[in-house]
């Protein structure tokens, strides 16, 4: 159902030495630098996770990929066309190609709109459908993200968290995007609603072969859906490799505090990381 | 509510779909607010119909005439019928007051989308150019440009609008900049979607229902301003307006002093109406508008339970049980109706113990926290059951009673450590001021104290901290400060709410490793309000588990992660994803791509 | 600080720059024959050439301006047209009088609605509903038909105060305070109406906030919460209300000063107006500029005093 024409494995994205600068509030103030010259590449169809605790630059990468963080130096490349530099209308031509499903459910969609002209809007405006196509699309949207059909008519106010969150991935869905930009998507959800979703953006993966960048600030989701994983630290990428080598024994000192510093959920397990924290602590390889 | 039944969804509100017209309606003060008006506009509009005789018809024999004469409402200084003139005056009145808002509202409301949208350059420009129109009192700058506009009303109050623009451009650049900032702006902007159809589709939105506020209002200031520069005598002389009718029977308020009441009176309830249709709309969008839609839960100034548990004194057997919950029902109470949030539980904290409170958003295990506290927000109280501290029922003291327990004995760490620091005061003074309250030390004795506090958080440069302001510390600092001043009163009983779900997770090792190590110093009890597990086998000693309101399942954690009896536990457990194998692993292994 | 205030002091002379300047434009474009006007119809039209060129009025505008600027740079504001006063002397007699009856206003609408406003919010109840009823009524009553009234009753039916008039506090205090009296209630009323409502919205919004409950969590009393911590909280918003609403009593008291017959820069402002008095009106809106400027410095002062945050910008 996708038009995505690449074949899995491609490159998709490339992101060289890209630098962002945020003007700071007030006086004489020197700008503060989000991001140091990060580089990075997500192959088509594939998942890139990008780890990293408040500060650290990731949601800012996200939105530079995004177009919505302005990039001073550097290059971004979709499918071989350099993103930095292009002008707004040359943008919105690619708006298509690369979507976005933001963490916070509740402020992401427009509560004065209802779902199904939430999900239609970028149908009619960017895809040229009619109405009565952009109705049917719409359904096969909600359904796609498992959500029943009577929820076209409804507003996001009479939805939970985590059925607002489908919602919002439906509308990232719309376009049949090949790069799909998550900014901590499960962060704001309840546990067990936080697994469904996570399941839910890895089966709409295999059935449609997009890529996401998947940001997020906790090692064990990273884990859970990514292929590569990049872990930020300080505007930088500290790693950048498999996922199972990342999340599991990294080489890394930062991210090996991150690692030892999520508690596990089991008692007896977590009384031994908590010991091994502490040795790395006392060795100096951790602080 | 879980995603487990998403399919199901409640039916809809259909009172939440009703336009605002209709809201309006059926609020009784909006109605009648728009009926007055309704009759003013058609009044005016119709005035030769209605009025008895001309506005400008004179009687020499009626000049400054009582009321019920061949004049109902009297004669004013000329020998013109007054409630004619009434009527007439409306006419220029509303005119006048529609030109004001109209200038006012196309010309803030432009701008201050640009302004708000687009920001930069003309931005700056447009919010200097408001600041300097907003400096002035309009009505000494219309009276000294009175000459230059000549005698016509209308004239003064284009300028009128436009000195007011900045009312409308600063509401508006406001509301779009809040709104820029949503991020269904900015999921629509990744959409590829136009400028223009942003602004025309979300941010119009956004803006129109409190510029419809806000132009009742304005409207409502436009007539007393322009009556006001009538009265001074600066109206055109040959129209008839409220202002000017007051003129002339403040002229001649000793001959007939009744005379004043009649324009004072027209503009007064025009007015009104105008501003109670402004509540009544704002009212009404309020209704529409706010659904479950916010996350938190609204929390406000704490009250004492109203309604006091049943039971008195209950003594506790066990003296190791330092709090028992029996069958406590917590309920928020609005207008008639009780909702209960939590529905009858049993729970008991021993000393020196740490206890999980463990479920999902709305499982109610916050709202149970602040019972204990005696801290429920406006409209919450204990429904039923007793809470017994230290064998002593607390959930039906008095308020003062209470207090002498909270900050003592009970303490309480918060969940957003940035937001329960008040801004306006010194972290040193904010530690102090409950020592020296609850604990009696004198000032220097308390800033030693709050001192030697701050060290023992693990803040690493206590006195600096001490001196500064909450903005100037970050989150993690600032949970080890709230820390610190729950327990400066070596409490035996700790309340945790979620202390480290708003820290990053290399802070919230940190953070339990402190509240670890404080918790064995001072054997206190701690009951661990959280949604992680991680967390919970961290710390806790025993688990509680609670969904929709109730506690399911209480063990210790040992037992409950290993052996999780109820199914909800067991589908909150198996969400974890500590366990799960890396995606890349599972690729591999399935060979597919 | 310093340098916070200097900021603020150049930006109010830039505003209060502008201003003038805005206005001189406006009144000069469009004042027609104004030797004409003062000489009367009877005038020989040498008369009338001799008073332009006496007025400068044969100079070109930007000529005019520049010398206004200048004379006005050193606090000479020029002579009246009419009366041949001086402008100055105009301004520093009225400024006094119509001062004391805003500064008065202020003060007694600043207790008012904060007690009313503070109250209400920690309260609600049926005063919470009084200040909803008293908003609305306050703000569709015009003050100076609240002043009419106020004269209907109290001085014209039972005699207890004087209609008009103003009594300097230097003859008599007295009389002073009883001639300002109705005046000042009358302007009380609106700006009570309006301020008490704002500073409910603010401390409400204070009370909601987290740390608000923790202060209580820490065993502090309910009076020491609400007086320092919720008062000192609100006091920004507070603070902006009033300085909004000493501006708009600026505007009030000329329309009030006109009931009464109380002779301050309102009664000033509106004969002026009427004669056209071009040198007499550009005093008045330079110094209510002024006045404004200082106003919100002081404002701007008490706000930094009360948040650290702004302070530290």
């Amino acid at each position: 159902m996708s038009a995505t024409i690449t074949e899995p494995g491609t490159e998709l994205l490339r992101v060289e030495n890209v630098v962002v600068d945020f003007p700071m509030r007030g006086w004489r103030k020197p700008d503060f630098r989000a991001l140091h010259g990060v580089s990075l590449d997500i192959k088509a169809g594939e998942t890139v996770g990008l780890v990293g605790e408040s500060g650290s630059g990731k949601t800012t990468l996200g939105r530079a990929v995004l177009g919505l963080a302005t990039v001073a130096s550097g290059s971004i490349k979709f499918d071989g066309v350099e993103l930095v530099g292009t002008t707004t209308a040359q943008r919105r031509a690619m708006g298509s190609q690369v979507q976005v499903v933001f963490q916070d459910p509740y402020t992401s969609l427009n509560p004065a709109m209802t779902i199904e002209d939430i999900l239609s809007e970028p149908l009619v405006a960017r895809g040229g459908l009619n109405r009565a196509d952009a109705r049917k699309r719409v359904r096969t949207l909600l359904e796609q993200v498992n959500l029943p059909s009577d929820a076209a008519d409804r507003l996001p106010r009479e939805f939970s968290g985590g059925q607002r969150q489908r919602v919002a991935i439906a509308r990232a869905l719309a376009l049949s995007p090949r790069l799909i930009v998550c900014d901590e998507p499960v962060s704001a959800l309840d546990l067990s609603t936080q697994a469904r979703v996570l399941d839910l953006f890895v089966d709409i993966q295999e059935q449609t072969g997009v890529a996401y960048l998947f940001v997020s600030h906790d090692l064990s989701v990273v884990r859970h859906v990514s292929h590569r994983v990049a872990v930020m630290y300080k505007g930088e990428i500290v790693e950048y490799g498999p996922c199972s080598k990342v999340t599991v024994e990294p080489d890394h000192p930062y991210t090996r505090k991150l690692l030892m510093a999520a508690p596990v959920p089991d008692p007896v397990r977590q009384k031994a990381r908590r010991e091994q924290r502490r040795e790395l602590i006392l060795a100096g390889e951790i602080n | 509510m879980t995603e487990a039944n998403s399919h199901v969804l409640a039916p809809t509100p259909r009172a939440a779909r009703q336009s605002i017209m209709s809201t309006v309606l059926h609020n009784p003060v909006g109605l009648g607010a728009l009926i007055v008006l309704a009759c003013v506009v058609l009044l005016s509009i119709f005035a030769p119909l209605f009025a008895p005789f001309s506005p400008t018809e004179v009687r020499i024999e009626s000049i400054n005439a009582p009321m019920g004469g061949e004049f109902l409402l009297g004669g004013d200084g000329v020998g013109r019928d007054i409630l004619s003139r009434l009527v007439f005056a409306g006419r220029n009145t509303l005119i006048g007051a529609l030109i004001a808002v109209g200038v006012a509202m196309t010309g803030g409301v432009i701008s201050g989308l640009l302004a708000g949208y687009f920001g930069k350059f003309f931005d700056s420009l447009a919010s200097w150019m408001a600041n300097v129109l907003m400096a002035m009192p309009s009505m000494i700058l219309l009276l000294a440009l009175f000459k230059a506009l000549g005698s016509s009303m209308f004239m003064a109050m284009v300028v009128f609008g436009v000195l007011i623009t900045p009312g409308f451009f600063r509401l508006v650049r406001g509301l779009v900049i809040n709104v820029k900032n949503e991020l269904y702006v900015d999921a629509a902007r990744v959409s590829g979607l136009s400028n223009s159809r942003i602004i025309g589709r979300h941010i119009l939105l956004v803006v129109r229902a409190p510029v419809v506020i806000q132009t009742a209002v304005v409207a409502g200031v436009a007539i007393v301003l322009q009556s006001g520069l009538e009265f001074l005598g600066l109206g055109d002389p040959s129209l008839p307006t409220w202002g000017g009718m007051l003129q002339d029977a403040f002229a001649n308020i000793y001959v007939s002093p009744t005379a004043i009441i009649w324009p004072g009176s027209a503009i007064a309830i025009t007015v009104a109406s105008l501003v109670l249709l402004g509540n009544a709309i704002r009212d009404g969008f309020q209704r529409v508008d706010t659904g479950p839609a916010k996350r938190r839960q609204k929390r406000g100034a704490p009250s004492s339970p109203t309604e006091p548990a049943s039971s008195a004194e209950v003594v506790e057997d066990d003296p190791n049980v330092l709090l028992s919950l029996r069958n406590v029902g917590v309920g928020y109470s609005a207008g008639e109706t009780t909702k209960e949030v939590v529905r009858g539980i049993n729970l008991q904290v021993h000393r020196g113990e740490v206890l999980g409170l463990v479920g999902e958003s709305g499982s109610g295990k916050t709202q149970t926290a602040f019972s204990i506290l005696g801290l429920l927000a406006p409209g919450g109280h204990v429904t039923r059951g007793s809470i017994i501290f230290d064998g002593k029922e607390i959930s039906n003291l008095p308020a003062p009673a209470m207090r002498a327990l909270r900050g003592k004995r009970i303490a309480y760490v918060p969940q957003e450590p940035m937001s329960n620091l008040d801004p306006s005061f010194r972290i040193g003074d904010q530690l102090t001021e409950p020592l020296r309250a609850v604990l009696g030390l004198s000032k220097k004795q308390a800033t030693e104290k709050a001192l030697a506090l701050l060290a023992r958080v693990g803040i690493p440069n206590p006195q600096r901290t001490f001196d500064a302001y909450p903005h100037e510390i970050s989150g993690g600092m600032a949970q080890r400060v709230l820390i610190a001043g729950a327990i400066s009163c070596e409490p035996d009983l700790l309340i945790a709410d979620e202390v480290t779900t708003a820290l990053d997770v290399t802070i919230q090792a940190e953070v339990l490793d402190l509240l670890r190590e404080l918790q064995r110093e001072l054997s206190m009890a701690v009951i661990l309000v959280t949604h992680n597990f991680g967390v919970v086998a961290d710390l806790c000693d025993r688990v509680a588990v609670m969904q929709n309101g109730q506690i399911i399942e209480t063990n210790t954690a040992l037992e409950l992660f290993a052996n999780p009896t109820h199914p909800y536990t067991q589908m909150l457990l198996s969400s974890t994803l500590e366990d799960s194998v890396p995606r890349d692993l599972v690729v591999a292994n399935q060979g597919a791509r | 600080m310093l340098s916070f205030v200097i900021r603020r002091l150049l930006a109010g002379v830039a505003l209060v720059f502008v201003i003038a300047t805005i206005t001189y434009v406006l009144m000069h474009s469009s004042t027609g024959n104004v030797a004409r006007n003062i000489l009367g119809e009877n005038a020989t039209a040498e008369q009338v050439a001799a008073k332009t060129t006496e007025l400068g009025l044969d100079q070109p505008l930007l000529t005019q301006y520049f010398s206004w600027l200048g004379n006005a740079l050193t606090g000479n504001f020029g002579i009246s047209w009419y009366n041949s006063e001086s402008v100055t002397a105009a301004l520093v007699g009225r400024m006094p009088i119509t001062l004391s009856m805003v500064i008065s206003a202020i003060i007694v609408i600043a207790l008012i609605s904060v007690v009313l406003g503070v109250t209400a919010a920690v309260k609600g109840g049926w005063l919470d509903r009084v200040i909803q009823v008293v908003s609305v009524v306050g703000f569709a009553l015009p003050n100076f038909w609240v002043a009419l009234m106020l004269v209907l009753t109290f001085s014209l039916s039972l005699r207890l105060l004087p209609a008009t008039g103003y009594v300097p506090p230097s003859e008599s205090i007295l009389g002073w305070a009883a001639t300002l009296l109705l005046p000042v209630t009358s302007l009380v009323l609106g700006g009570v109406a309006s301020a008490a409502q704002q500073i409910r919205g603010a401390t409400i919004d204070v009370l909601r906030q987290d740390y608000i409950r923790t202060l209580h969590a820490r065993g502090l009393s309910p009076q020491s919460v609400v007086l320092k911590h919720a008062l000192r909280n609100a006091a920004g918003p507070a603070l902006t209300v009033l300085s909004l609403q000493f501006i708009a009593l600026l505007g009030g008291a000329v329309v009030i000063e006109r009931v009464f017959a109380i002779p301050g820069i309102g009664t000033l402002t509106v004969n002026a107006a009427l004669g056209g008095d071009v040198p007499l009106l550009m005093g008045i809106v330079v110094v209510m500029a002024i006045l404004v400027v200082l106003v919100n410095l002081v404002i701007d002062i008490a706000n930094g005093w009360v948040n650290p945050k702004v302070r530290v910008q």
